[in-house]
């Protein structure tokens, strides 16, 4: 379930366009080579993984000194909290520069999922994996909080490569970015929806 | 609030805002030389089959006098697709206005009425000054990250430098001053950029000193007003290279990059030579590193008896064509040149942008000519083709004949009138049909105009 929950999270954030997927997709045209598109999608999951895996250890390094609902009642309200400053306010990420070298794209990718709290939208499954690990110390089913948050931050991201890799290529190869004027719904808007949502949700399970 | 699905007047690519649909209305700045009335954004009809069309069915006053509104931008435009800080949910809908002698800065917001924008916002030139250090504001465009605006003077006294300030995207606040380091570049007129290169241009006009009351022949002659190109790093705000065409080159001033993103070129007019009164067009491009600036096209002044010239050109015996606005088609393949001394568009094929082929040249107005509109002959015009604009789809263009205040009563002393002229590209002839003049202006003079949805040099694009 939990596994689940990280990996459909995980495509989600790829699909965002502003995640990095038509990043890639615009390096790759302007310099019309497939291949600048396929080594540009290394570096942005690499910022989007640092990114998830700070809130990930986060969580844990708390989980072990703090009883795990605490944990998850604060970050479920921190979650509530920015979701609802993301669904109101209307500021932009900024950020002018387009020739970027990879680890330029790999800090960009960080910056970029940090802003919009990638990281934070994992906290009910991190925290209500740490509540499962407390009360089921030692139980044999393996549960994410015995991987660590670092292997939920990974699995995440591995998914999240997955679908960026594959929207890129779809759109450069096949479709071509005019499909953005129709299909880019507004992934903002439903993105702070589903951290108020997650937020509530995590308050709810582990209270 | 913003949208759900990306603003329709969003294009990824050049190739996709050709094929955008015909502007309805379009927006023209109005103002009070006497700055006596205030200025006002005039709407005019655009659309062939209606009523009334090429009639003024829009104006918004503003609050002031003595504004002299010049040109003006859209809050957002494709560049809000850029991938780098995308926002494509928010809307093209607000109109910034700056007043090029007040340094006030108008929003208007057309969205509810786009016959009547109205206003909704006013940023006094004081806090221009203290957040930005500038004043005279004069290009606007739509950056990724915010709104860029262009100002030929500091913030006090009537000197330089001028430069770039940028405005918040959502609050329309003066963020501050764009530039981390200018180096020696004092001068500014316009600029823009190529966006997936990290390249900003900005050329040189003169300080509001030198400008506010009219051409001044000795800082002409001097060679003081600008002639160089600044090539900035965009990203880092810093200033990169400069070229120097050569002090003869006087006043570099529009500057029309390639719209294509993986192109690195661009189109600049310069006014006048003083060794011949020539006015030329130069391109920019990169050459192993560097940025070249290299001279494409000359258009030589006009021998003219002095009787027939206003006082300040009576001793050259000629009449310079003073090249004082250009425009790129979205396709970068048409160049546009205004003669606004000798009353004259010129168009250019520059598919070939280092060999550009005269396609195209059309009379109305000039110094000396004159030349009345075929749908009013017995109206001598004065002005000349001055401010031009291109639909999107490249098959209309519209020209504007008032240069700026002080500088229209040197060339056209007897007066330059005010009127918008509309040209089919096909066949490239001046639309009948279409030509608000005079009165319809209200005694105001014309400047920009922008078409709604956006024009050739509105909006800037990420993907080839």
């Amino acid at each position: 379930m939990t596994w689940a929950a990280l990996i459909a999270l995980g495509a989600f954030h790829g699909l965002n366009p502003a995640m990095g997927w038509l990043f890639a997709v615009a390096r790759g045209m302007q310099e019309r080579s497939r291949r600048v598109l396929l080594l540009s999608l290394p570096p942005i999951a690499g910022g989007h993984l640092a990114s998830v895996a700070i809130v990930a250890a986060v969580v844990s390094a708390t989980a072990s000194v703090v009883a795990a609902n605490v944990v998850g009642i604060v970050g479920g309200a921190i979650l509530v909290v920015f979701g609802l400053w993301r669904l109101l306010s209307e500021r932009h990420f900024r950020w002018a520069g387009m020739r970027l070298s990879h680890p330029q794209l790999a800090a960009w990718s960080f910056l970029m999922s940090s802003a919009h709290g990638a990281g934070l939208m994992l906290l009910p499954v991190l925290t209500t994996a740490a509540v499962a690990g407390h009360h089921h110390m030692g139980a044999a089913q393996p549960s994410v909080a015995a991987f660590g948050g670092l292997a939920a931050a990974g699995v995440h991201t591995l998914a999240m490569f997955a679908v960026m890799g594959a929207c890129a290529l779809l759109v450069y190869e096949f479709v071509g970015v005019n499909v953005l004027r129709r299909a880019w719904f507004n992934m903002d808007k439903v993105w702070a929806g589903v951290m108020v949502g997650a937020g509530a949700l995590t308050i709810a399970l582990t209270a | 609030m913003t949208r759900w699905t990306p603003d329709p007047t969003f294009y990824p690519s050049p190739s996709a805002a050709a094929s955008a649909p015909a502007e309805e209305l379009a927006y023209v700045a109005a103002f009070d030389r006497s700055a006596q009335q205030p200025d006002a954004i005039a709407v005019i009809d655009t659309a062939p089959d209606s009523g009334t069309y090429g009639k003024v069915v829009g104006w918004t006053s503003l609050p002031h006098t003595g504004d002299e509104l010049h040109h003006f931008g859209w809050n957002a435009c494709s560049s809000a697709l850029c991938p780098t800080a995308p926002h494509p949910h928010v809307e093209r809908r607000y109109l910034i206005v700056p007043g090029l002698r007040s340094s006030r800065l108008y929003v208007l917001d057309t969205k509810d009425d786009p016959r009547a924008p109205k206003l909704v916002k006013e940023i006094p030139a004081s806090e221009l000054a203290a957040k930005a250090d500038y004043s005279r504001p004069h290009t606007i465009h739509c950056g990724p990250d915010g709104i860029y605006i262009s100002a030929l003077g500091a913030g006090s006294g009537d000197g330089g430098p001028g430069g770039i300030a940028v405005l918040d995207h959502t609050t329309f606040d003066v963020r501050g001053q764009w530039e981390a380091d200018r180096g020696d570049q004092v001068l500014a007129y316009d600029f823009w950029w190529h966006l997936t290169r990290d390249v900003l241009v900005s050329s040189e006009w003169g300080t509001p000193s030198m400008i506010e009351n009219g051409i001044d022949p000795a800082l002409l002659l001097g060679r003081q007003y600008g002639h160089r190109v600044h090539f900035w790093d965009l990203a880092k705000r810093t200033l990169v290279q400069t070229v120097d065409l050569g002090d003869q080159y006087q006043m570099t001033l529009e500057l029309r990059p390639a719209h294509d993103p993986t192109k690195e070129y661009g189109f600049l007019g310069v006014v006048i030579s003083v060794e011949d009164l020539s006015a030329s067009v130069w391109v920019w491009h990169r050459s192993s590193g560097e940025f070249a600036v290299t001279k494409i096209i000359d258009i030589p002044a006009e021998p003219a008896a002095a009787a027939d010239l206003p006082p300040a050109l009576q001793p050259f015996e000629a009449v310079p064509p003073l090249v004082t606005d250009i425009d790129l088609s979205v396709d970068d393949k048409y160049l546009y040149v205004s003669c606004w001394g000798t009353g004259e568009l010129k168009r250019y094929d520059v598919t070939d942008p280092f060999h550009p082929v005269e396609a195209g040249s059309i009379h109305l107005g000039g110094i000396v000519r004159r030349t009345a509109h075929p749908s009013f002959p017995d109206e001598p015009l004065a002005g000349g083709p001055q401010m031009v604009e291109v639909s999107r789809d490249g098959k209309r263009v519209y020209v504007t004949n008032s240069l700026y205040g002080s500088w229209d009563d040197q060339f056209y002393p007897d007066g330059v009138g005010a009127w918008l002229a509309k040209i089919d590209n096909d066949d490239f002839t001046l639309d009948p049909r279409f030509f608000p003049h005079g009165d319809e202006f209200r005694g105001l003079r014309v400047h920009q105009t922008r078409l709604q949805g956006g024009d050739a040099s509105s909006d800037s694009y990420c993907f080839p």
